[in-house]
C-alpha cells in the first residue's frame, strides 16, 4: 500500500464510523454463535490438553527420569520450553509497550491479543521450571518466608532470579491487559442484550463511565506502565539469557547472552503474534482493523529481527575463536561437525535464511507466505533454545563425560501438548472478551479524520 | 464539589468537534462544566477537566522504589545475617546480583499501587451512577459524546446553546 499522508492506512475506509467498529468487534462475540468450526478447534485440542495435564501428573508422581536428561545432558525439553514459551510470551508486552512510547498507532487492532498471547505464554512457560525441579513439592522454597528450619532463598542462583522475573512479570501483564480492557469491558457492558452479560461485564468493567476525568487518569496509569513494562520484558528476558550466561560451561559464558535472548524473544513473538493476528482476522472477519499494512510492519520487524539474530550467532562463533579458551572453540565447532548438526543448519536455515524473503513486499503481503515463514521462525527459534542447552551440555570441559541426550516420549508430549492448551486459551478468549481494542481504533478512525 | 441550584444538563453530539464547540459556547456564557463522557480520550478535554486527584505517578514511584529497597534489605539480611552461606568464596552481601529481584518486585510493586491509585482517583469501583440512567448515556463507551454542563442559573438558556451546537438530545440530570 503506498499509504499517503492522507489515505487511512490502519483501517478500511468502507468502515470507518465509531459504531461500525464497535460492531465489528463486539457482534462476533454478543450478537453471534461460534459457529461449527470453532467447536471442531475446540476439540482438537482437547487430547493436546490431556496430554499436557498427563504428563504434568506423570512427573509430579514418577519423577523426572520419564524425561531424557542424563548425568551429562542434565537440562532438556523443559528448559528449552520455557524459554520458547516465555520469549513468546515477551512479544505481547513489548508490542503493547514500546511502540505505544513510540507513538506507533498501528499496534491499537494488535495489542490486546497480543498480550492475551503474553498471558498465556507466560502461564505455560511457568510450569516448566516446576516440572524440571525434580521436587516440584518444594517449589515454594524458592519464596522468601519466616520458617522453622530457618533458611532462606539462595539470592545468588538463577533460578530464585526466575521465579522473581516470571512471578512479576505475569501479575504485570495481567494488571496491564486488563487496565487496556477496562473501557472495552464498558462498551460490551452496554452493549450486552442478556441480564448475564450487562451484570458480567458490568461487574468487570467496574463502574467505567469514559469520564473525561477517567479517561486523564488512565492514560497516566497506562503510560505509566508501559513506561515501566519496556525495562521489565527486557529484564526478564535477560534474566533467562543470564541462566545461560552466569556459568563455567564453555558456550554458556557469552556476556551477548541477555541481548541476544530479548531479541530472539521478539523474533518469535512477533513471529506468533502474525499467526494469531491471521486466525483471528479470517476467524472473526476483522479485515476492516486487521489491514495489509498492519502485516507489512510486522514483516519488517521479523527482518529486522532476524538480522540481528544471525549477528548475534555470528557473535557467538567469533567470540569463541578470539577468546582462544580451547574449550569454548571446540563447543563451536560441535556446533557444526557434532551430533547435533543437522539441527543446527536447520535452525541456521529456520531462523537466519528463509525470513530474508522478507525484504521483497510480497512476502510480508501475501498471508499464506508470511504464515508460513512465521511458523519456520518459531520452529528455528525452539532449535536454538534446545541446542542452547544440548550442544554445550554434550560437550563440556571433561571429555569422558560427554553423551548426547535421548528424546522420550514424556519430552515429546511436553513439547506438543502446551501448544494446544495456547490454542484452547486463545479459543476461549476470542469468544468471552473483545480481542482488538475497541477504544484504541476508534481513535485512530478518528485521527486518520475516518469518522468525523 | 457544590451542587449547583438547578440540574445539570446531559447534551448528546455525534463528534468530537461538536462536543468541543459546545462546551466552548456553554463556557463563554458562564455555565459549569462537569464532566464530558466520550467513547475514546480527546485530547481536547485533556485540559478542559482537571481531576480532582492524580496522584498516580506519584504512588507508583513511592511503592516502586519503597518495595524495591525492602527487597534488597531482605535479601542483606537474610544472606549476611540470617543465613550467611559462603557460596564459592563470594562476599556474603553481593550487590551486583542483589539488584535484579528488586528490580523485579518494585516494578511489580508499583503497577498494582498505581492500579489501586488509578480505582482509587477514578472513584471506582462504583457499579452505578446517577448518569447511568440517563437516555442514550450507554453510547457514550460507542459512537456518542456526551457533554455534562451545570447552567448558571435558568437552564432554558443552557439547553438552547447546546442544541444550537449540534446537540441531537439534551436532557435533565436527576439524582
Amino acid at each position: 500500500m503506498t499509504g499517503g499522508a492522507q489515505a487511512p492506512r490502519w483501517i478500511v475506509p468502507a468502515q470507518l464510523s465509531h459504531g461500525a467498529i464497535s460492531a465489528a468487534i463486539a457482534d462476533p462475540i454478543q450478537k453471534r454463535g461460534p459457529g461449527r468450526l470453532w467447536f471442531y478447534a475446540l476439540l482438537a485440542t482437547l487430547p493436546f490438553v490431556l496430554v499436557t495435564l498427563g504428563a504434568i501428573g506423570a512427573v509430579l508422581t514418577v519423577g523426572i527420569g520419564l524425561s531424557g536428561v542424563n548425568t551429562t545432558v542434565v537440562w532438556g525439553f523443559s528448559i528449552a520450553n520455557y524459554v520458547w514459551w516465555i520469549g513468546i510470551g515477551n512479544a505481547g508486552t513489548l508490542i503493547s509497550s514500546m511502540l505505544l512510547l513510540t507513538r506507533q498507532r498501528w499496534r491499537a487492532s494488535i495489542n490486546r491479543f497480543a498480550e492475551a498471547m503474553t498471558l498465556f505464554a507466560a502461564g505455560i512457560a511457568g510450569i516448566f521450571p516446576i516440572i524440571h525441579l525434580g521436587r516440584p513439592l518444594y517449589a515454594y522454597w524458592l519464596a522468601p518466608y519466616p520458617n522453622t528450619m530457618e533458611l532462606w532463598p539462595q539470592w545468588r542462583s538463577a533460578l530464585v532470579w526466575d521465579f522473581w522475573a516470571i512471578l512479576s512479570y505475569i501479575l504485570f501483564s495481567a494488571l496491564f491487559w486488563f487496565t487496556g480492557l477496562l473501557p472495552d469491558l464498558a462498551t460490551m457492558r452496554d452493549r450486552a442484550t442478556t441480564r448475564a452479560g450487562q451484570v458480567i461485564y458490568g461487574a468487570l468493567a467496574l463502574g467505567w463511565r469514559n469520564s473525561a476525568r477517567h479517561w486523564q487518569v488512565y492514560e497516566t496509569y497506562h503510560k505509566t506502565m508501559a513506561a515501566l513494562a519496556v525495562p521489565l520484558v527486557c529484564s526478564v528476558h535477560s534474566i533467562v539469557g543470564l541462566d545461560f550466561a552466569a556459568s563455567l560451561m564453555p558456550g554458556w559464558q557469552e556476556s551477548i547472552f541477555p541481548p541476544y535472548f530479548v531479541v530472539g524473544a521478539m523474533y518469535s513473538g512477533f513471529a506468533m503474534v502474525v499467526v494469531i493476528a491471521i486466525f483471528i482476522r479470517w476467524g472473526l472477519n476483522l479485515q476492516a482493523v486487521i489491514t495489509p499494512a498492519h502485516f507489512d510492519v510486522m514483516g519488517k520487524v521479523m527482518l529486522f529481527a532476524s538480522v540481528v539474530m544471525t549477528l548475534s550467532y555470528a557473535t557467538e562463533w567469533f567470540m569463541a575463536w578470539y577468546g582462544g579458551e580451547p574449550a569454548d572453540r571446540d563447543v563451536v565447532r560441535y556446533f557444526f561437525v557434532g551430533d547435533y548438526r543437522w539441527l543446527y543448519y536447520a535452525l541456521i536455515a529456520c531462523n537466519c535464511v528463509v525470513p530474508q524473503a522478507l525484504w521483497f513486499p510480497f512476502a510480508r503481503r501475501n498471508l499464506w507466505v508470511l504464515a508460513g515463514i512465521s511458523v519456520v521462525i518459531n520452529i528455528g527459534m525452539w532449535f536454538e533454545r534446545i541446542l542452547i542447552v544440548w550442544n554445550t551440555l554434550s560437550h563440556g570441559h571433561a571429555m569422558s563425560l560427554w553423551r548426547t541426550y535421548h528424546t522420550s516420549l514424556y519430552d515429546l508430549a511436553i513439547l506438543f501438548g502446551p501448544l494446544g492448551l495456547f490454542v484452547l486459551g486463545f479459543l476461549v478468549l476470542v469468544r468471552i472478551l473483545p480481542v482488538i481494542s475497541m477504544h484504541e481504533v476508534r481513535q485512530i478512525s478518528h485521527d486518520e479524520g475516518a469518522a468525523a | 464539589m457544590s451542587r449547583p441550584s438547578t440540574k445539570p444538563l446531559l447534551a448528546e453530539f455525534e463528534t468530537p468537534d461538536a462536543l468541543v464547540r459546545a462546551l466552548r459556547l456553554a463556557r463563554a456564557d458562564g455555565h459549569r462544566l462537569l464532566d464530558a463522557f466520550t467513547p475514546f480520550p480527546l485530547e481536547e478535554l485533556s485540559g478542559a477537566l482537571e481531576p480532582a486527584r492524580n496522584p498516580v505517578r506519584l504512588v507508583m514511584a513511592l511503592a516502586g522504589f519503597g518495595a524495591a529497597a525492602a527487597m534488597y534489605g531482605l535479601q542483606w539480611y537474610s544472606a549476611v545475617y540470617a543465613y550467611p552461606l559462603n557460596s564459592g568464596g563470594r562476599p556474603l552481601h553481593s550487590w551486583p546480583v542483589f539488584t535484579l529481584v528488586p528490580f523485579e518486585f518494585g516494578v511489580l510493586a508499583a503497577a498494582v499501587a498505581g492500579f489501586a491509585a488509578m480505582l482509587w482517583s477514578c472513584g471506582l469501583p462504583r457499579l452505578n451512577h446517577p448518569v447511568h440512567d440517563m437516555p442514550q448515556f450507554e453510547r457514550a463507551s460507542q459512537d456518542r459524546f456526551l457533554l455534562l454542563v451545570a447552567p448558571k442559573d435558568a437552564p432554558a438558556p443552557l439547553r438552547r446553546r447546546l442544541e444550537e451546537a449540534g446537540a441531537l438530545l439534551v436532557s435533565e440530570m436527576h439524582g
